[in-house]
């Protein structure tokens, strides 16, 4: 990680940024957008967590390209963890659970 | 022996530097780790050696008359645990990679000294939980802890096992950390990536492994715990559990962890073979590539294992197509080092013959995993002694004959004495004639349809499991003679000069054995690997 | 340095002796800490993929058992780690600038957040206990007036809901108390001075694993508390 500053400004900025999208996902949630809820909520928490892992964690101001390549190979693998096996799970035939 | 005291021997060297069980026990040495390592795999190799012949004693006969069937289960999954998690599974890594790879890329140290001790204590932890579980009843799951069995039927020492490999599994996550920071950022000046030694290609790609897979293993053990000791009902049938979701988390790690097994034993065949054929290996960023190729596509293929358990057809259909996709990579490894054999000035070392036992029995081992891979054949073959045929030739014909072949060859380094040659030789024939009378009958015993883990057969397949277990005895003779040699060479094996094997890479550019820093100043590499075109090969070689 | 004849290398205290220099040591050690945080998405995505298995085939389940989950005390859970991520962000700040007496407040700060947090989670959990909500041998489940009367919960089924809320917040909960020790002894360190604008790599890879952990929390929060809270 460099030896980059952040300005308080901008950790607070962040600060209020995540508390304002808290409040949003629990306040959408009481609203019926049928199956748009789910969508909005994991969409609002991914965003959360971009926020956290750019401003706070420094990813957005580190200068090693490893850091990076970390982070989207865990993502990359959670996903193959999930893809693979939701693939067997939507193809089953319906009436098994 | 020579009355003359060698002044090699007065050298100081990681090993004399200083004397006593603490010195050892609280070492920060990544060579002393890997002997406390080297110790401690051979221990658990033993046990889990025990509990084979067992095995094959009482598969001698068809009855079920050595011991009951419920003790035949726990001699099978114990088998399997120890030698899978505590033998395999660290053997190459913890003693090889760990005393090899600081060496190989001219660094005095991993990245991490303290956390690579505190893996092997993991290590030795886990290895108590083990041994106490084993020693108070066993376990009797089967290696693989199916569900709703070892959560809600099992009575034996289930949790326990499972902490235990929980925390093994600790192990070898830290030191695949270790690896990759140590390989990324303590290379010296002019050892570029594409002059690594393909060992080092091999211990980052299996690095990978640790660390993406052994999490998933760990949460799954995990979960089985909480729901033997809290009553949780993730896996179980009676409240909508599925025992599927079980084994769909169970291979996510174990299949990838077969290439954790297979991995670094290429990287010494890559690096045994040029060195004996004195020529650079064929295809090097082919090689260097399909080591990361074999470890990115191991995660795709793990429902492999799960083609009749219930799964959808059409997701086998996958699972069956990148399995064969993963046959790949490895294919390339072994064309390329049967090219580098090809008119290359060939002596018939020990690591060699252990390199050339390993070319052809991997490659065996290999294809019949394409039989398992086809959806068809696999109905007949699967839970048979084909699969059993299968795996142990890729992790004895293969992996265990890597070990050795790499034992071999670097021991002078390691050790600072050469074994004898003639009694190496002896040993690699004895293992490939013990290993191939075990296994092979057992390809066609299950081809002929006789089921994994029953401890009672009928008649008609006696022949060739008294074949199996005859050739059981003569693989562990095979095993016990470089252990006899090695601690023989220990006393009274001629001392080792730098580089007996007139080999490429900056491990055989210091003293054998190495000083504590491993090099008097950090080298600068300029020349590209494997380079055997401008290396005179130095006091003549294998004696 | 030193400017005479005899060759004398002064290095930080802190610069361990295999790496060439400090900042060698300060990639490796970042380097390391952020492969274990992707070993630590493998070990929280086992259970994500569990979860996300069973809400795909017990979704009636999973939306009553997340309706008896206290949404008030769950968003305040999740401000609070929000509020100790921002407390972290500034404590490495602190330490880049020297400024001991600030870190030592923030690390503090941090360390009463985590606490605020896993007492709240307890309140939770012994109100769960309290329901019968916890899946075993006394587990009952009575279904609050459900938005859709027509589908019928499975009082079996929907121990599965529960018995992920209890592991996966269990787990968490696990990561947080570590972290908080992890912050405990980081705070006895910096009141001794021990971090400084040459030296904080340890309070930097800290707050990367209490990042870390807040944004497994991010997502728990969500998948465990909000399934479905239509009226």
């Amino acid at each position: 990680m460099s030896e980059h500053v952040v300005s308080t400004k901008l950790y607070y900025a962040i600060w209020i940024a995540l508390l304002v999208l808290t409040g949003v996902t629990a306040g959408v949630a009481f609203i019926d957008l049928g199956p748009f809820n789910t969508i909005v909520a994991l969409t609002i928490a991914t965003l959360k967590a971009v926020l956290v892992l750019l401003f706070f964690m420094h990813l957005k101001y580190t200068s090693e390209k490893m850091t990076s390549v970390v982070v989207i190979s865990a993502l990359f693998w959670l996903l193959i963890l999930l893809a693979l096996s939701l693939a067997d799970y939507t193809t089953r035939p319906l009436g098994v659970n | 022996m020579a009355t003359v005291v060698n002044p090699v021997a007065e050298r100081e060297n990681y090993l004399n530097q200083e004397y006593g069980v603490r010195s050892w026990l609280l070492t920060t040495d990544h060579k002393r780790i890997a002997l406390l390592y080297l110790a401690s795999i051979t221990f658990f190799f033993f046990v889990g050696g025990l509990f084979a012949l067992l095995i094959r004693l009482e598969l001698l006969t068809p009855a079920g008359d050595l011991v009951q069937a419920d003790t035949y289960n726990k001699l099978f999954t114990m088998h399997g645990q120890i030698m899978v998690f505590f033998f395999l599974v660290p053997s190459i890594p913890a003693v090889l990679g760990n005393f090899l790879v600081p060496l190989m890329i001219g660094a005095r140290d991993l990245a991490f000294p303290r956390i690579n001790l505190l893996s092997w204590y993991l290590y030795i932890i886990a290895g108590i939980l083990m041994m106490h579980a084993v020693l108070t009843g066993g376990v009797d799951t089967g290696w693989t802890f199916y569900t709703p069995f070892s959560t809600a039927f099992s009575n034996t020492k289930v949790i326990e096992a499972g902490l235990a490999i929980f925390v093994v599994g600790f192990s070898s996550i830290l030191t695949g950390l270790n690896f990759v920071v140590t390989i990324h950022r303590m290379r010296a000046p002019g050892m570029t990536w594409w002059r690594l030694p393909l060992f080092i290609w091999s211990m980052y790609a299996t690095s990978i492994i640790f660390l993406l897979g052994t999490p998933v293993l760990a949460i799954t053990l995990t979960l089985v715990i909480f729901e033997r000791a809290f009553h949780l009902g993730i896996f179980d049938p009676t409240r909508g559990g599925d025992p599927l979701l079980f084994q769909h988390l169970f291979w996510f790690y174990s299949h990838p962890a077969v290439y954790i097994m297979i991995l670094p034993s290429m990287g010494i065949i890559s690096e045994i073979v040029p060195c004996f054929s004195r020529k650079r290996i064929f295809g090097y960023s082919f090689v260097a590539m399909a080591s990361i190729g074999i470890a990115v596509l191991g995660f795709l293929v793990w429902a492999h294992h799960m083609f009749v358990a219930g799964m959808s057809i059409y997701a086998a259909l996958i699972f069956s197509f990148l399995s064969y996709l993963v046959a790949v990579p490895s294919a390339i490894k072994v064309f390329n080092w049967t090219a580098t054999l090809y008119k290359g000035s060939i002596t018939f070392s020990t690591p060699l013959l252990y390199a050339f036992g390993f070319i052809g029995l991997f490659t065996m081992g290999g294809l019949t995993g394409l039989f398992l891979a086809a959806l068809g054949v696999d109905v007949h073959v699967t839970d048979t002694y084909f699969v059993i045929a299968h795996f142990h030739y890729i992790m004895v014909g293969g992996a265990v004959m890597g070990y050795l072949g790499g034992m071999h060859f670097w021991w002078p380094k390691i050790s600072g004495r050469m074994y004898p040659e003639s009694l190496g030789r002896l040993a690699a024939l004895i293992v490939f004639i013990g290993f191939n009378l075990t296994f092979f009958p057992q390809f066609i015993l299950g081809y002929l349809g006789m089921p994994r883990r029953y401890w009672q057969y009928p008649p008609e397949f006696q022949v060739l499991n008294v074949l199996s277990t005859a050739g059981s005895t003569i693989l562990a003779v095979g095993y016990l003679l470089p252990m006899a040699y090695f601690l023989w060479s220990m006393r009274y094996g001629k001392h080792a000069e730098p580089n007996p094997w007139g080999a490429a890479g900056l491990e055989w550019m210091t003293p054998s054995p190495p000083p504590t820093f491993n090099f008097e100043e950090t080298p600068l590499v300029t020349w590209e690997a494997y380079d055997y075109g401008n290396i005179r090969s130095s006091q003549g070689g294998p004696g | 340095m030193s400017d005479s004849p005899a060759i004398v290398e002064s290095h930080n205290p802190e610069q361990q002796h295999h790496f060439a220099d400090m900042e060698q040591q300060r990639q490796a050690s970042s380097l390391g800490m952020w492969l274990f945080l992707a070993t630590e998405v493998m070990f929280f995505g086992g259970m994500f993929c569990a979860y996300l298995i069973y809400r795909y085939w017990y979704y009636p389940e999973f939306a009553a058992g997340s309706k008896t989950l206290d949404i008030r005390l769950g968003a305040i859970n999740t401000a609070v780690l929000i509020c100790s991520s921002l407390t972290v962000a500034l404590s490495v700040r602190a330490a880049q600038f020297g400024k001991r007496k600030l870190l030592v407040t923030l690390l503090v700060a941090t360390i009463l957040l985590g606490l605020v947090f896993l007492g709240i989670k307890g309140v939770e959990w012994a109100s769960k206990f309290e329901e019968h909500h916890v899946p075993g041998y006394s587990f009952h489940f009575e279904p609050q007036a459900p938005s859709h009367p027509n589908t019928k919960i499975d009082p079996q089924r929907i121990q599965i809901f529960f018995s992920l809320y209890f592991a996966m917040t269990g787990i968490h909960a696990l990561h947080m108390v570590i972290g908080v020790g992890l912050f405990a002894v980081l705070t006895f360190y910096a009141w001794k001075g021990r971090y400084n604008s040459a030296y904080y790599t340890p309070i930097e890879n800290a707050g990367l694993y209490w990042h870390f952990v807040d944004i497994i929390w991010i997502y728990l929060f969500p998948l465990l508390y909000l399934i479905d809270r239509k009226k």
